[in-house]
């Protein structure tokens, strides 16, 4: 388990600083539904994908500016690959289509692959 | 003289407002009215930012593309950082949005939409085309592309893979074409000619035939 609240140099990063998934790691978009502003597409909660990279640098947290709470606060996005055929099971295409999509690090838990 | 005659052979309805405003016409004025007063801008900075978005056309992409296309150094700094290879030819960005450049390959094809909106790299096209803000393509380019781009007249192989990047966050895509067969002795402003806007979009290729002549 890798910590990520160190880095080499033994600095301490606050939480939400360094980046909570890495490229390759297996990763499911929540099923929630929040009132608000939200960008998840609907049809994307409770998919599963790998995070293709780490968009930096961390962004806030559209939800909460919506509604003037981000404070600051600040999180990454992962750009996410999901096979188009777990998306959508009668998927006309190749099985290596697939859809990529910047994902909020709210949104996203950690599974096994 | 009448009101409308001036020296064109087409006939259209004489320009005057002819519709009352709808209900976004009048919030949106409402809300600019209001943040005007507020004093958070003013007159002269939408002004400015609207021309800052009309000088924006398909045209600077085209000339990223066709550098990209004869010169691998900027090419391989335009796929690490789009952002940063687009500023490199003075083409700003005016906010806070990245660029991934997608590169088509023999075995890749992208697609860029945006499901929630229209979301699009301005910056470097300007403004999307109407179809890319309606919702038959929002929605069809995620669930059937290949039938979409079909429509297009872009039938992909089953052997090549598609991609589709919904651009709902904070970064925007540009599709990088691959560069048309018989375009060795091209220059760079030729080869610009030949990108288009749809390309860019990856809807189509980037052919000699497709060109801006």
């Amino acid at each position: 388990m890798v910590n990520f609240t160190h880095d080499a140099s033994g600095i301490v990063l606050a939480t939400g600083e360094a980046p909570l998934f890495r490229p390759g790691e297996a990763v499911r978009v929540m099923t929630r539904a929040p009132v608000g502003h939200y960008r998840v597409p609907t049809y994307l909660r409770g998919k599963s994908g790998v995070v293709e990279s780490v968009i930096e640098p961390a962004a806030i947290d559209n939800e909460e500016e919506a509604y003037g709470r981000n404070a600051g606060s600040k999180r990454h996005y992962y750009r996410i690959v999901v096979p188009m055929t777990s998306i959508w099971p009668h998927y006309a295409g190749s099985p290596a289509d697939n859809l990529r999509i910047e994902v909020f690090e709210t949104w996203l838990e950690r599974i096994q692959a | 003289m009448s009101p409308h005659d001036h020296d064109h052979d087409h006939a259209h309805a004489e320009i005057a407002p002819s519709e009352r405003p709808g209900y976004y016409d009048i919030m949106e004025t409402a809300v600019r009215e209001l943040l005007i007063d507020k004093g958070l801008f003013g007159a002269d900075e939408i002004r400015r930012q609207i021309e800052v978005l009309d000088s924006r056309t398909p045209a600077l992409g085209a000339k990223v593309v066709a550098r990209a296309w004869i010169d691998p150094d900027f090419r391989a700094r335009l796929l690490a950082n789009g952002r940063a290879a687009c500023e490199e030819l003075g083409i700003s960005f005016y906010d806070d949005t990245q660029l991934i450049v997608l590169e088509n390959t023999e075995t890749v094809h992208n697609l860029i939409v945006c499901t929630l909106c229209s979301c699009y790299p301005r910056p470097v096209l300007g403004l999307p085309p109407d179809w890319y803000k309606n919702k038959p393509y929002r929605a069809r380019a995620v669930i059937e592309p290949r039938a979409v781009l079909a429509e297009f007249g872009t039938v992909i192989p089953d052997g090549v893979e598609i991609r589709v990047s919904d651009s709902t966050a904070m970064v925007r895509f540009l599709v990088l074409p691959r560069r048309p067969d018989g375009t060795d002795a091209y220059d760079e402003e030729q080869l610009a000619a030949l990108v288009t806007r749809d390309a860019m979009i990856g809807v189509v290729p980037a052919s000699i035939a497709a060109g801006r002549s």
